[in-house]
């Protein structure tokens, strides 16, 4: 196996005197697609953050091959009414891309013809794909999406992840993701992790959907996320089963990013 | 000599301090920073009273003073209070601390007002040469620094992705803004910049289809301002800085009527 493209060692990250992540080990193979499941305040976006280099670690450390190119793809991104933005303009930031290259990238992303649009004036699912386009012009090696579908219904996630899949196979670029969509990104990933402050189990989708942790976290209606695998359902798993502490209790509400919003 | 006819020299100044202003003008109305340069410039009252006090050029005292107070902000923001709230203390207090350490200047006959609203008429030969520089150099980094600028503006997370460090673009921000405050106190006054940073932002806004443009429309509509309020205030005998404000702001609500206008149709 080759390098990894990212690896985090012994990564714990604080916000104040919350921990919000802990002694998370991890790296993403290039070529892998990674998906980080978790429930909310898990610390799921803040470990995608520390790999951006978005977040201090308290202790540990994010190693990233040098040179390596990232893409990525917030969960939403913000314009500020006052900022006139075409899709051309947009997709040549920061570096200036060619008018073709502009073109061939909304058509590889699924949204071709939308150049002289503004971008205020596009839906959840053309911004998004816009996005992606953006994140596909640099050739990525590793491409992280923050809940790249959150504002997408679930036709449009499926085929945003769909859309993904395609880039993979077509680009060879490690994909690493987050994201509440189990049913769709479990069924697309090599490997699954699931954090709740700490790495709980991660595997195939098989093996963690498995995993009792699992099962406490998200219960037993997400049986569907399996769908794809295996048809027939599994019995019910207790809420500690195969497992030192107690999963189900609710973390902590995420601690407000407040610099990411600046 | 065109450099000994005041007017010429004070069209001069607005202009050259216009073309720094309204570029950067846009970043403080996309990054919503406009009480920070409210912040920076009222610090610079300080800034002029300490210059006085220990015979500093005012330029510089102003500068340093206007860095040292952006730069404050900056590192204080995100700590418990609101940014509005810190911006709020911070400001006022360092005007009013500017405005009492004024009047303990013994000896020194000093005119507030002018630093209050500028004194566009009376610049000299060398702060020209000051206006002009510190302008030339607030152009050129904005020029250097403006697509990973942008890209920073639109998400601090996506510039990191691209490899661009958005504090650091933060940082040269302010750095121009504190140039800016302490090119523009002679031509409009300390409690005028922030007008000179957003009102041409805000008027070009609804004309432009791409940030490019909207930087170019408003230098061409802050250079106008600047010229049409000089001549105003040479007719009607009015304040120039304020008349020059006052000529933006009239151009601001003509843009935002057309455009309505415009949204109608």
């Amino acid at each position: 196996m080759s390098a990894p493209l990212v690896a985090t060692t012994g990564l714990t990250v604080r916000h104040g005197a919350a921990t919000v992540l802990e002694n998370v080990n991890f790296s993403i193979a290039p070529g892998e697609i990674v998906t980080i499941v978790g429930p909310n305040g898990s610390g799921k976006s803040t470990l995608l953050r520390a790999i951006l280099g978005g977040v201090r670690p308290a202790s540990g450390k994010v190693t990233r091959r040098t040179g390596l190119r990232l893409g990525y793809v917030p969960q939403r991104l913000v314009l500020d009414a006052t900022l006139p933005m075409t899709v051309t303009r947009f997709l040549s930031l920061p570096r200036r891309v060619p008018p073709t290259v502009a073109t061939a990238a909304l058509a590889r992303a699924g949204v071709p013809g939308i150049e002289t649009r503004q971008m205020a004036a596009l839906s959840g699912g053309q911004f998004q794909r816009v996005l992606l386009a953006r994140a596909l012009i640099a050739r990525p090696e590793l491409l992280i999406l923050d809940e790249a579908t959150a504002g997408l219904d679930q036709p449009g996630s499926a085929a945003f992840y769909r859309q993904i899949e395609q880039v993979r196979s077509e680009t060879g670029c490690a994909v690493l993701m987050v994201s509440h969509d189990l049913h769709v990104v479990m069924s697309a990933s090599d490997r699954v992790i699931c954090v709740n402050g700490h790495i709980c189990c991660e595997g195939t989708p098989e093996v963690v959907a498995e995993a009792p942790v699992y099962r406490a976290l998200f219960g037993e209606g997400t049986q569907g996320a399996l769908a794809l695998y295996r048809h027939q359902h599994d019995h019910s798993h207790g809420p500690n089963e195969g497992c030192g502490h107690d999963h189900a209790a609710q973390p902590e509400p995420e601690p407000a990013h407040a610099e990411a919003q600046e | 000599m065109m450099l000994d006819d005041f007017m010429m020299r004070a069209a001069l100044a607005g202009i050259g301090t216009a073309l720094a202003a309204a570029p950067l003008g846009c970043f403080v109305v996309w990054r919503r920073m406009a009480y920070f340069g409210d912040a920076t410039a009222h610090a610079a009252i300080l800034g002029i009273a300490l210059s006085l006090a220990l015979s500093l050029p005012i330029f510089a005292g102003a500068l340093i003073v206007a860095l040292v107070m952006a730069t404050l902000v900056t590192l204080l923001a995100g700590r418990g209070y609101a940014m509005d709230t810190l911006l709020g203390v911070m400001a006022h207090s360092a005007l009013a601390f500017g405005l009492v350490a004024v009047s303990f200047l013994s000896g020194v006959r000093i005119d507030v007002m002018a630093y209050l609203f500028g004194d566009i008429l009376s610049v000299s030969r060398g702060d020209l040469g000051i206006i002009w520089g510190g302008a030339a150099l607030v152009l050129a980094l904005t020029l250097w620094r403006w697509s990973a600028l942008l890209t920073a503006t639109l998400s601090p997370d996506l510039a990191r992705a691209a490899g661009i460090d958005p504090r650091r673009e933060e940082l040269i921000l302010t750095l121009a803004l504190a140039i800016v405050v302490a090119v523009a106190i002679k031509v409009v006054g300390v409690l005028l910049i922030t007008a000179l940073l957003i009102i041409p932002a805000a008027t070009a806004r609804p004309f432009a289809r791409t940030p490019e443009a909207m930087a170019m429309i408003a230098t061409l509509i802050a250079m106008a301002a600047a010229w049409g309020g000089l001549r105003i205030s040479y007719g009607l005998d009015t304040p120039t800085g304020p008349t020059i404000v006052c000529a933006l702001a009239l151009m601001f609500c003509a843009s935002s009527v057309e455009a309505s206008v415009r949204q109608r149709i």
